[in-house]
């Protein structure tokens, strides 16, 4: 048994309320960049829908993960070692920009440019690739809330695999919303791409990253990952991905996305697991095992065997202490609600995902009945076989137990804290129909729902011993300076001497973060960089300053 | 004249390949990257690119036979002159069609396709210049030596003097003998050397043979990154 951690999100999709804040923070934080105007690392889907980039969950057109080869044995979806060498120069699976999206700007000077006329001028939209006049015909969330429903929706792959009466039906009936991170997989197949070895997963905390100096532009991993999360830089010519906020976890806080999550629905904590069994779990034959065998992988932190390994493994004691609190542990395994997206691409995805109830208490709702009534839930979870037929595409391969006793947990809970709210009796035998106890539910209930930061946010420091080289980590934020380095390097794009990129005090900031004051922290003050900006307080310049009220008493 | 074109000229070369190489690697790591403009067109590059990279791949193999054996080891392992000439040059002209026909296409789409054209910088249009002086002046070599005379044996001039320079005993008296286009040839490559280690050529030194014997997933620490202090490293231009 080889320990190793890993830090991991659980997204609660009935809280999501599809506002993109997650995803704005995060470009505003990331891919403000040129070359990465059409990047999301974080983006906001509606299914069902095509996803970003265009139809990427079909992997027989994309051939991103892994596969079995006849001798059951993993292999790269896209081909082996040597394929991938030959194809180097042509890469035949790379999305093209048109499947992302063509990014624009608007001409705003001619706003005040333009000279008097009887007609008030228009912006028209620019292409931010070409730099030539264009027509916007697609955007990252285009079929935003089934815009384009008819047309769009039957274009969604995972549609296409639920059968065609199922199909008609789930369009009238439901649709919700699925914010998408890079899944910091165990087994990354965008990692096993990168002939350079530029991309590689972190021993301590399991997050994948590209080395920025080591990659040169082969672009296998965009291809390799079935998610479509590592994005090609077209400017400096280099793969970028989300990076979880590797200089925020490291001491402690949140990703951007889940500290600006309006719906308060993500969670992060560690998980351990047995490096040695990835490989082994990855290739069990049966697609509909797969969600079983990466639990499998996991481990408890609570067994003493485990943490003896853990410790024998060089995993701090601090953090084995986080991985016994993490609420991502509780949610997988003692409440088991949280299911991984798309086990079958067998890359093992570490970001999880509570499956939404609200769809079907919509349904029940719309024709009349009590949608918190227990018994009507249940009933309404086996009888709609297509949200949870499609809720099983997405999270289980397409076995629809495992989501059925999701739902029905989820369901349980509602009608059990219902009856608490009406200042009822509590009735243990909803807790005992879905195989807990009334305790378990309320604690349960409590996470899911009133959960304070503190307990919803486990994330242990990185090391103190390593506190002082981690505090000057440069992440490149390119907020921190105005002008930056532009094509001013005599090799190109990319090239000149490193331009000058202030480090935060990312300790500072955790203080102020676990503190009650409101104050402004001095190193913040005059710079408003959305990546280390926690909410609190008023750094300067973010918002207009104050109108002094009027008394007029 | 002689010394200065056969002598020096290799030399300071050579030298700025190497050093420059080093220089770079060391000062501009990020941008040392292929600069794939794959995504904004990639009808044309699929057929343009292997072309022109494998074509040129078999024209490098080739200039390795040409130039680093010996005529007396082939001739030792069996080879006559004549099947050596008949080979090297059905090959070479195949292989050298190829290249250009794909250089060809390369460039068409780079001034055709505007997106790929914007991102042309001032740089490549140099590189782009320099490789397709080389790679024509080679092949018209090859072409008129075999049209007009009977086939000229390089290997008789050319490559004891390419080899002479690396014995460090360089002898310019045997290249002064070679036809002009070879000589044009060779010091159009001496240029093409010269450019090589700053411009988006670099990529080639780093082609990633290792990947077929790693392991697939691929750990780091982060203690591996360097620590303390460090000199800020480059940070990104901002959007439009
Ligand atoms: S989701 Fe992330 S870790 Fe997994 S393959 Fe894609 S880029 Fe790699
Ligand atoms: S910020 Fe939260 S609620 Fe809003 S779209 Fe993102 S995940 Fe959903």
């Amino acid at each position: 048994m080889r320990v190793m951690a890993q830090l991991a999100m659980v997204m609660n999709l009935d809280k999501c309320i599809g506002c993109h804040t997650c995803s704005v923070t995060c470009k505003q934080a990331w891919t403000n960049r040129a070359g990465t105007e059409y990047v999301w690392f974080n983006n906001v889907e509606t299914r069902p829908g095509q996803g970003y980039p265009r139809t990427y969950q079909d992997q027989e057109r994309w051939r991103g993960g892994w596969e079995l080869n006849r001798r059951g044995r993993l292999r790269l979806k896209a081909g082996g070692r040597l394929k991938k060498l030959l194809t180097i120069f042509a890469n035949p699976l790379m999305p093209s920009i048109g499947d992302y999206y063509e990014p624009w700007t608007y001409d705003y000077d001619r706003l005040f440019s333009a000279p008097a006329t009887e007609d008030t001028p228009v912006a028209r939209p620019r292409s931010l690739i070409s730099g030539e006049p264009t027509k916007i015909t697609w955007s990252a969330n285009w079929d935003d809330n089934l815009a384009g429903g008819p047309e769009l929706a039957p274009g969604d792959p995972v549609l296409k695999r639920v059968s065609d009466q199922v199909r008609l039906e789930f369009e009238r009936a439901f649709m919700f919303y699925l914010p998408r991170i890079c899944e910091h997989c165990l087994n990354p197949s965008c990692v096993a791409s990168c002939p350079s070895g530029a991309l590689y997963k972190r021993s301590e905390d399991g997050i994948v990253l590209v080395d920025q100096d080591r990659c040169r532009g082969w672009r296998m991993c965009v291809t390799g990952c079935p998610y479509k999360k590592v994005y090609f830089n077209h400017r400096t010519g280099k793969a970028e991905k989300c990076t979880f906020c590797f200089p925020r976890v490291e001491v402690g806080i949140p990703t951007v996305c889940s500290e600006t999550c309006v719906g308060r629905l993500r969670y992060i904590g560690l998980v351990l697991y047995d490096a040695d069994r990835v490989a082994e779990a990855a290739a069990v034959p049966e697609e509909k095992d797969l969600f079983e065998a990466q639990k499998s992988v996991l481990l408890d932190p609570h067994d003493p065997r485990v943490a003896d390994a853990a410790r024998r493994s060089g995993i701090p004691e601090d953090w084995l202490e986080a991985a016994g609190r993490s609420p991502i542990h509780k949610l997988i395994f003692t409440y088991g609600v949280a299911l991984p997206l798309h086990p079958e691409f067998r890359t093992m995805p570490m970001v999880w995902y509570i499956p939404p109830l609200s769809p079907v208490v919509d349904v029940l709702r719309d024709t009349g009945h009590d949608g918190e009534d227990a018994g009507n839930l249940f009933g309404a979870i086996d009888a709609l076989r297509i949200p949870v037929g499609y809720l099983a595409e997405l999270f289980t391969a397409g076995d629809v137990e495992p989501v059925r006793a999701v739902l029905r947990r989820l369901a349980a809970m509602r009608s059990y804290m219902r009856r608490l709210n009406l200042g009822q009796e509590p009735d243990e035998s909803i807790a005992a129909g879905v195989g807990m106890t009334g305790e378990q539910v309320e604690a349960m209930h409590r996470l899911l729902a009133v959960a304070p930061y503190g307990e919803r946010y486990v994330i242990p420091k990185a090391h103190a011993e390593q506190g002082a080289q981690l505090e000057e980590l440069a992440t490149g934020c390119s907020l921190d300076y105005a002008g930056g380095p532009g094509m001013t390097g005599p090799f190109g794009e990319a090239s000149g001497p490193p331009a000058p990129v202030a480090v935060e005090n990312f300790h500072a900031l955790r203080q102020r973060q676990a503190g009650d004051e409101l104050d402004e922290a001095d190193e913040l003050r005059g710079r408003v960089n959305l990546l280390n900006w926690d909410g609190k307080g008023t750094p300067e310049g973010l918002f207009p300053p104050k109108r002094k009220r009027q008394d007029n008493s | 004249m002689n010394v200065l074109l056969w002598v020096v000229a290799p030399y300071i070369a050579l030298t700025v390949f190497v050093l420059g190489h080093l220089w770079r690697y060391r000062y501009d790591k990020f941008g040392w990257t292929t600069r794939s403009s794959q995504m904004y067109e990639s009808r044309l590059l699929r057929v343009g690119s292997p072309l022109f990279h494998f074509g040129i791949l078999v024209v490098l193999l080739g200039h390795v036979g040409g130039l680093v054996i010996p005529k007396s080891w082939t001739e030792a392992a069996g080879v006559s002159e004549e099947t050596y000439h008949v080979v090297a040059v059905v090959l070479g002209t195949i292989a050298g069609v190829c290249t250009l026909g794909g250089l060809a296409i390369l460039i068409y789409r780079r001034r055709t396709v505007g997106p790929v054209f914007t991102a042309t910088t001032r740089n490549d249009k140099l590189m782009y210049a320099v490789l397709t002086l080389v790679i024509v002046l080679g092949l018209a070599a090859t072409v008129m030596a075999n049209l007009v005379g009977g086939g000229y044996d390089y290997r008789a001039t050319v490559s004891p003097w390419f080899r002479s320079i690396f014995y460090l005993r360089p002898d310019p008296a045997l290249m002064a003998g070679a036809p002009p286009l070879f000589q044009l040839h060779a010091l159009s490559a001496l240029l093409l050397f010269a450019i090589w280690p700053f411009t988006r050529l670099v990529h080639m030194l780093t082609a990633p043979i290792g990947y077929l014997t790693r392991p697939y997933v691929v750990y780091r620490s982060r203690d591996d990154m360097r620590a303390g202090s460090r000199t800020p490293r480059r940070g990104w231009e901002p959007s439009r």
